[in-house]
């Protein structure tokens, strides 16, 4: 039964790197940049829910109130955030060579961390989790599943089945689609491609704030370079389904949840990470284009 | 001047920057000799990284600039030259008295060891392309990280002694421990000096610039500016790109061995993500395949950080502005007309691309 357990954190710790990569994805799809700074607005994030829950925590709100209402404030702040930064540090580059716009998002990630660190100081906050880690279902067989656990896999889902259907059914989704397709083509069709590539980046921010909240649940404590790592773990988890794939960064997350959780377990604890990129290498070298996604022809 | 003037473009710009190099290092020494104090302690300390950065600039720029595939593990060979070297220095403490020589010894071994792992990393590594060769560099480079966390290495009289994972390693009498895991390397003495980095910068200057304007070289460009036409002309994409790689592994292990013998004390950790990053931006900044240009962006991005002492706890804050800045300004269309005809007009012969940006490294924007 230890391994049910092993097999249920690896999912829960896989969807929260599945939302991030999902942020990651479609951002990559449609402006054909790594957006490194994408791991800081988690940490925006989770500091703005954090001190939203500390504000209204202790009153005579039910106790659903304050993360519930973090968490949309959380949301409201990211995509701002994130939009913000998509018209001042990004759209004047969109014509520059991709390289240059990395290294505008790498300046835009410092940005946040040092300005995170001048107003809520380096020393750690420890989070409140949304919901109490104590709180367990008892499973069958003696094993038990944390609430934390279910709510996690159920927001992943519920933001799989939004994503799925705004793509393929709304009228901005579509456009998304063209865009990423073909910009040029798209604009000739009447899409407003700058606003296709904000509304984009909204979206990916205000995932990344739910990330951010989930993530602190389970693991609590916030520094202003929390987001860093999970941030690179997520972006392996979009190129490991195949980048620019919704479902390819689903089912990219899980596996590299999974993977991190079993090899810490079962193999090494300090080698948990060297595997997980050991596994992304394999799986690159057997399909270069990530697991689900298309391999585009060279044209001569 | 006259003969200035019919040098071909790529001679001009490679004396140009050995010029800048040497004027540079010259300066530096006659300040430090004759001024009172110096060129201060902060730039004093600052020295020798600055020479290891300029070279892990150099040698990344020789991958992305002129071989056009992005790498963002560059700190892995860094690491690795590093641990190598240093290794190889305290080894040899008791052995080989003259400091010099023993880091001359250190350096060549560092980078002998990492230009083996980057032949060993990139034969899986060059059969990718684009952003999957990028994120596969990136996974090597943590993976080097956490390995190296977790090797322990001592020496005694019977020989070397190995660990993996937990020290295990029984010393002898007399033994000396070199790698300690994850508490990294310590030094008794610190055998890297301004002059040996100084020279190393010059090495790795003649190695490029060799490589560079050579057939070699071509092959290389040529492959990056157009794989499939390159590869119908008889060029062995995977084979160029491998020299290339592996000619700036090397050299990245040669920084390390410098840089880590100038530290009394390094751990693995400190070559991470963000290191390789830093470099990238160094290259960059510096314009891609141009090397004088990471010369540059190497020293002022490694002095910005302590020039901004005056600013405190906004240094980083404002270091972060000036790069988005930088690469805002450098990118407008206006000012970038602006500075193009001024180019134009007055120093026509001192262009600076010695090598134009490929189409290679643009991709992602209407490729298909």
């Amino acid at each position: 039964m230890v391994f049910l357990n092993y097999l249920i954190s690896g999912i829960g710790l896989g969807s929260i790197y599945a939302i991030i990569a999902l942020g990651y994805t479609m951002v990559y799809g449609i402006a054909k940049m790594l957006n490194f700074a994408h791991g800081d607005v988690i940490m925006v994030g989770a500091y703005v829910c954090f001190f939203a829950m500390s504000g209204l925590g202790g009153g005579s709100l039910p106790a659903f109130v304050p993360p519930l209402a973090g968490t949309l404030l959380a949301m409201v702040v990211c995509t701002v955030l994130g939009v913000v930064i998509e018209r001042l540090a990004y759209k004047p580059l969109r014509q520059a060579g991709s390289l240059a716009v990395l290294i505008t998002a790498i300046g835009v990630s410092y940005f946040l961390q040092n300005a995170a660190q001048l107003l809520w100081s380096s020393s750690p906050k420890m989070f409140t989790p949304v919901v109490s880690r104590d709180l367990q279902v008892p499973l069958p067989g003696g094993s038990s599943i944390s609430v934390l656990t279910i709510l996690t896999v159920a927001v992943c889902v519920i933001i799989m089945l939004f994503l799925t259907w705004f793509t393929g059914r709304t009228k901005m989704g579509k456009a998304m689609r063209a865009c990423s397709e073909n910009k040029a083509a798209a604009q000739l069709m009447g899409i407003d491609v700058n606003k296709t590539i904000s509304m984009t980046f909204a979206i990916g921010s205000a995932l990344a704030a739910i990330a951010g909240v989930l993530y602190l649940s389970a693991y609590p404590s916030l520094v202003p370079t929390t987001g860093s790592l999970p941030g690179i773990k997520a972006f392996t988890a979009a190129v490991f389904g195949g980048i620019g794939s919704i479902p390819g960064a689903l089912l990219g997350g899980l596996l590299l949840g999974v993977i991190e959780i079993f090899a810490g377990a079962y193999i090494s604890t300090q080698l948990s990470t060297a595997i997980v990129f050991g596994v992304l290498i394999v799986v690159l070298l057997v399909k270069p284009a990530g697991l689900l996604g298309k391999v585009v022809r060279e044209k001569v | 001047m006259k003969r200035l003037g019919q040098m071909k473009r790529s001679t001009r710009t490679s004396l140009f920057t050995y010029a800048l190099v040497i004027a540079a290092f010259v300066i530096v020494q006659l300040v430090r000799t004759f001024k009172e104090g110096g060129v201060g302690s902060v730039l004093e300390g600052q020295l020798i990284p600055i020479c290891a950065y300029i070279v892990m600039a150099l040698s990344l720029n020789l991958v992305v600039g002129v071989s056009g595939e992005l790498s963002l593990g560059h700190a892995g060979f860094m690491s690795i030259g590093a641990f190598a070297g240093s290794a190889v220095a305290l080894g040899l403490q008791s052995s080989l008295g003259s400091a010099p020589l023993r880091l001359a010894v250190a350096m060549v071994a560092g980078a002998a060891v990492a230009a083996l792992l980057g032949f060993l990393i990139g034969i899986p590594v060059l059969r990718l392309n684009g952003d999957y060769l990028a994120i596969v560099t990136l996974a090597f480079g943590e993976i080097i990280k956490s390995i190296v966390t977790n090797i322990y290495l001592g020496v005694d009289e019977d020989g070397l002694q190995f660990s993996f994972l937990s020290n295990t390693n029984q010393l002898g009498e007399g033994g000396v421990e070199l790698i300690r895991g994850p508490m990294g390397v310590m030094h008794s003495q610190r055998i890297s000096s301004f002059v040996a980095g100084f020279v190393l910068v010059l090495v790795a200057l003649v190695v490029i610039f060799n490589l560079v304007n050579s057939r070699t070289g071509r092959a290389i460009m040529a492959a990056r500016d157009n794989r499939i036409a390159a590869e119908s002309v008889g060029i062995s994409v995977t084979k160029y790109k491998m020299i290339a790689f592996v000619v700036s592994a090397a050299l990245a292990g040669a920084a390390g061995t410098l840089y880590g013998c100038s530290q009394t004390t390094f751990v693995a950790t400190k070559f991470d993500f963000n290191t390789s990053i830093l470099i990238l931006v160094f290259v960059v900044l510096g314009g891609l395949g141009n090397m004088w240009g990471s010369v540059i962006a190497a020293t002022a991005l490694t002095i910005l950080p302590e020039a901004l002492r005056q600013f405190s706890d906004y240094r980083m804050l404002v270091y972060a502005i000036v790069l988005i800045l930088v690469m805002l300004a450098t990118h407008d269309p206006t000012l970038r007309g602006f500075f193009d005809r001024l180019r134009g007009k007055a120093v026509r012969g001192l262009d600076t691309a010695s090598i134009r940006r490929g189409g290679k490294t643009e991709k992602g924007g209407d490729a298909r």
